[in-house]
């Protein structure tokens, strides 16, 4: 991301249509796609005079050659570096000078731009957005600087941060193929020979309307949507032939993995185990859901999951948790993690998980587990609904992770039908995997001397 | 054409603001709420906010309200940990507390078809918090390792030390969390007594937005309210006193990186020239890519990634402050920087320019925030929190419309001094020589 503020909290479990409304368009939700391609989601909420405009370009970080890791965030940050008409940094003063907010981030999949405004600002950042989808100029004296930014992020985010380096290794050792083991951010060698000529060939190649997704949330009716978006993108040309997404894909994993990194700077052991996984496919979202639900059951709450009752709420661990986000182009990482009580030694604290999960495997959810998720997800519905702006990021990660819009409108029906059969083959098929990374984020050895912390710190 | 574009734009932000309509709500026990009615989504947003927060910790037992508040969702009444929990997700409510030096937040979210049995689960946790000894016991462990991991953060001690300068004794000059020794020694009995000291009907402010109607709201309010005591054990916070000096404060920290964090006198919400010192925050460092230490320090030259400041109006003691992490060789480089814009402020003032776009911003940013039902709640009792009227949503644009380059200029030059700014440096900084040195306790 491009500003250190923001944070953008994304739903676990999203949801759109209205409960009997099964694969329908939700009635404040409107799609339709200009002749150029662009493909355009209108979002309907009256109650402020507030609009979002997103557009998200299905490109990301696993789409970068090797070697030039980082060049798709780079781009992202030089993005705001001014056009044929607008002077670098003028876009975001701009919006900020007319009581907006903007920003932009970068993912393996997507990388997407976004303006929160007054509705009546609407046309103003429509029109800025559109010019910078066709006519970026990269001044010779700001990318240099630039770069020097993206390295500072990288040294605030992720050099600063031993658990970020750690999940950083970690994933480099989950996938021995496929770009997604490459960090989004870039490895710091490769992003330090960044060019200009990098950035301009990139945003070349693949900024275009039939790209990309233009998103529109909030105080804004779908005609005055669809007049300002052929009024400001309409004329953009297409790109024509945009290539399938055919990223290296992972072979046949037969090699359980472990890991260990040691950092003076963590305080904490803790642990986690990555598992390989399927995502969300078009038409094909039963198994996500299923991994889905099966990350609330074992981790989603300390008091009520299997993983907090079995070990959060005896004091074996202090926290411990399950996360698996399906939006995702290629297969993904359901990962689990757990910081142990501290009279509990890392093998006995992983022996204990793995009671925990084969218990589980044997006796499949409990019904009445599986009836409370179900309600939290109906719920979500329900709350998801005071925020046009996360529904904006839900249609947005889908459509750029390659569902179509029917489908991130089924995802709600498709969690509700997962059955207890279903999640009990989900949990066998995942937890016996052998395509696992596990590993230790461990506190310095006792031997270290200050040398060898220093250049641990650095690798 | 896109300039153009943008003078015609700033002509129609004359437009009137939309109107908020706020309701003054007095339940049947005569505690008052304010309400923001909508009904087109079938669920209650509500905020309770608990004057003094974690500054009402008794002096010998600092942490103990910060580790009550975090037990109070471990099991109420007849139902332990789990089946508290469990009744909660049977309703699909969210109820989550949280504590601040200011106050003890408490936030719920309620599906209208059972709103009333998710008031009544909250008003069990406020009123019959079973404090279990293994539920308080994985607690504080938990508290523990949260103390032992901000003792290995550059940010949190960066934050801890500035907090311990400014404030010294008062419990702003303290983390909530309390340290290792005063968390170990808490009982059962400290628990009790802590929530004696902060949940009560006397100190409770609320808001709410959503599927409700006032008489409805307040027959909610009491139903949460009702077991809990008329007044606090405890008296509010005194107000603290600024103990800050000029001067830089290096701890060594093994990182390629030195976080910045710097802080100096500010100004209590209701003082005359708050919303010039808010506008000049603005055009100095809150204004994200706007602001010109984004300008001066990333923007041209790249030494951060972010570098922002802030007025924190404590309702006890306020500062001026910022912060940024940088590269320990140009660390110097970049203190000068911030050293000098913040007396270009006071020396030379703001451009006609800056203040027109800080202005715009300001004021359309303002009703942006309330587009949501949790968020609209929260901000209702944040107002009430500091003491605004119920007409301010409505008036605070005007306030800020009518703030000149001479109030902006006369608030830098009484508060923004370089020579009277701390800086905290956390890290092996580069070209800037220490005044004083602290360690890591």
């Amino acid at each position: 991301m491009r500003q250190p503020a923001l944070t953008v909290a994304l739903p676990l479990l999203l949801s759109l249509t209205a409960p009997a409304a099964q694969a329908q368009m939700p009635e404040d939700v409107t799609h339709f796609t200009l002749p150029n391609g662009l493909e355009t989601i209108v979002i309907e909420d009256h109650r402020a005079p507030v609009v979002v405009q997103m557009v998200w370009y299905r490109i990301g970080a696993a789409d970068e050659q090797p070697g030039k890791s980082g060049i798709a965030h780079y781009l992202e940050h030089l993005m705001f570096k001014g056009t044929d008409t607008l002077e670098p940094g003028e876009f975001s003063k701009t919006v900020t000078a007319n009581g907006g907010s903007d920003n932009a981030f970068t993912s393996y999949d997507y990388t997407a731009y976004f303006q929160r405004i007054a509705a009546d600002r609407l046309p103003l950042v429509m029109e800025m957005e559109a010019d910078r989808m066709a006519n970026l100029q990269i001044g010779e004296d700001d990318w240099q600087a630039e770069r020097q930014v993206v390295l500072e992020e990288r040294a605030q985010r992720i050099d600063s941060n031993p658990r970020a380096l750690f999940a950083e290794e970690r994933d480099a050792v989950q996938f021995y193929n496929h770009p997604y083991g490459r960090p989004i951010i870039g490895w710091r060698q490769e992003m330090e020979g960044l060019t200009r000529q990098d950035a301009i060939d990139w945003y070349d190649a693949h900024y275009a309307p039939d790209d990309a997704v233009l998103i529109l949330a909030g105080d804004v009716t779908p005609e005055k949507a669809r007049e300002l978006a052929e009024k400001y993108y309409g004329d953009i040309p297409a790109k024509g032939d945009i290539a399938a997404r055919l990223r290296p894909q992972e072979p046949v994993q037969n090699s359980p993995r472990r890991i260990e990194m040691h950092d003076p700077r963590v305080a904490q052991p803790t642990f986690t185990r990555s598992y390989l996984a399927t995502e969300r496919n078009p038409g094909d979202q039963k198994p996500a859901a299923a991994l889905t639900i099966l990350a609330e059951l074992l981790g989603g709450s300390m008091q009520t999951s299997v993983l907090g009752r079995e070990l959060a709420l005896p004091g074996k661990a202090l926290w411990v948790n399950a996360r698996y986000d399906g939006l995702s182009v290629d297969p993904t990482t359901f990962m689990l993690s757990m910081v142990p009580a501290d009279d509990i030694d890392p093998d006995q604290a992983e022996k204990l998980l793995d009671q925990a999960l084969t218990g589980f495997l044997a006796d499949g959810p409990d019904a009445d587990d599986l009836a409370r998720v179900k309600t939290r997800i109906r719920a979500a519905q329900i709350y998801s609904r005071d925020s046009a702006h996360g529904r904006a990021y839900d249609y947005g990660q889908g459509l750029s992770t390659g569902l179509s819009v029917e489908d991130v409108n089924d995802w709600p029906d498709i969690l509700a039908e997962i059955t207890a059969e279903d999640i009990r083959d989900a949990a066998e098929k995942l937890l016996n995997s052998k395509a696992t990374v596990s590993g230790w984020l461990l506190p310095a050895e006792q031997t270290a001397t200050p040398a060898a912390i220093q250049s641990e710190v650095q690798k | 054409m896109i300039r153009a574009a943008f003078a015609l734009f700033l002509a129609v932000l004359a437009a009137p603001a939309h109107a908020i309509d706020i309701q003054e709500v007095t339940s049947p026990n005569g505690i008052k709420a304010w309400l923001v009615e909508d009904h087109s989504i079938p669920f209650t947003a509500l905020k309770l906010d608990f004057q003094g927060g974690a500054s009402l910790d008794a002096p010998d037992h600092r942490g103990a309200i910060n580790m009550m508040t975090a037990t109070l969702e471990e099991g109420a009444g007849k139902l332990g940990s789990t089946e508290y929990a469990r009744a909660l997700e049977d309703l699909g409510a969210k109820v989550n507390f949280d504590v601040s030096d200011d106050t003890l937040g408490v936030s719920m979210q309620a599906l209208t078809e059972n709103r009333d049995e998710t008031a009544d689960l909250l008003a069990l946790a406020l009123a019959q918090p079973r404090f279990e000894d293994r539920a308080m016991e994985r607690v504080r462990a938990q508290i523990q390792a949260i103390i032992r991991s901000e003792a290995n953060d550059p940010q949190s001690i960066a934050a801890k030390e500035m907090a311990r300068q400014a404030w010294g004794d008062h419990p702003y000059g303290s983390s909530v969390n309390g340290t290792a020794d005063s968390i170990a020694a808490l009982t059962r009995k400290d628990l009790v007594a802590a929530k004696n000291r902060v949940l009560a009907r006397d100190r409770v402010v609320i808001g709410a937005a959503g599927d409700i109607t006032a008489q409805e709201l307040g027959e909610l309010v009491d139903r949460i309210l009702g077991g809990l005591p008329e007044k606090g054990t405890a008296a509010l916070p005194a107000q603290a006193e600024l103990q800050l000096t000029g001067g830089v404060t290096t701890i060594d920290w093994d990182s390629p990186q030195t976080v910045v964090s710097f802080a100096g006198p500010g100004l209590p919400i209701d003082d005359p020239d708050y919303f010039a010192a808010y506008v000049a925050n603005h055009i100095l460092g809150g204004g994200g890519f706007s602001s010109r230490l984004m300008e001066e320090i990333r923007e041209k030259r790249g030494l951060t990634y972010g570098i922002g400041t802030g007025l924190a109006t404590g309702i006890y003691g306020q500062t001026w402050q910022g912060g940024m992490a940088g590269s320990n060789a140009t660390t110097g480089q970049a203190i000068d920087l911030i050293r000098q814009e913040w007396d270009r402020m006071a020396k030379d003032g703001v451009s006609d320019q800056e203040l027109a776009d800080a202005k715009t911003y300001l004021t359309g940013e303002y009703p942006l925030r309330f587009d949501g039902n949790g968020k609209i709640a929260s901000i209702l009792s944040g107002m009430q929190l500091v003491g605004f009227p119920v007409d301010y949503v409505n008036t605070r644009n005007d306030k800020v419309e009518a703030v000149t380059a001479a109030d902006v200029q006369r608030v830098s030059q009484r508060l923004l001094h370089s020579d009277g700014l701390r800086f905290v440096l956390v890290g092996r900084p580069e070209g800037i020589e220490a005044t004083e040195s602290a360690q890591i306790d």
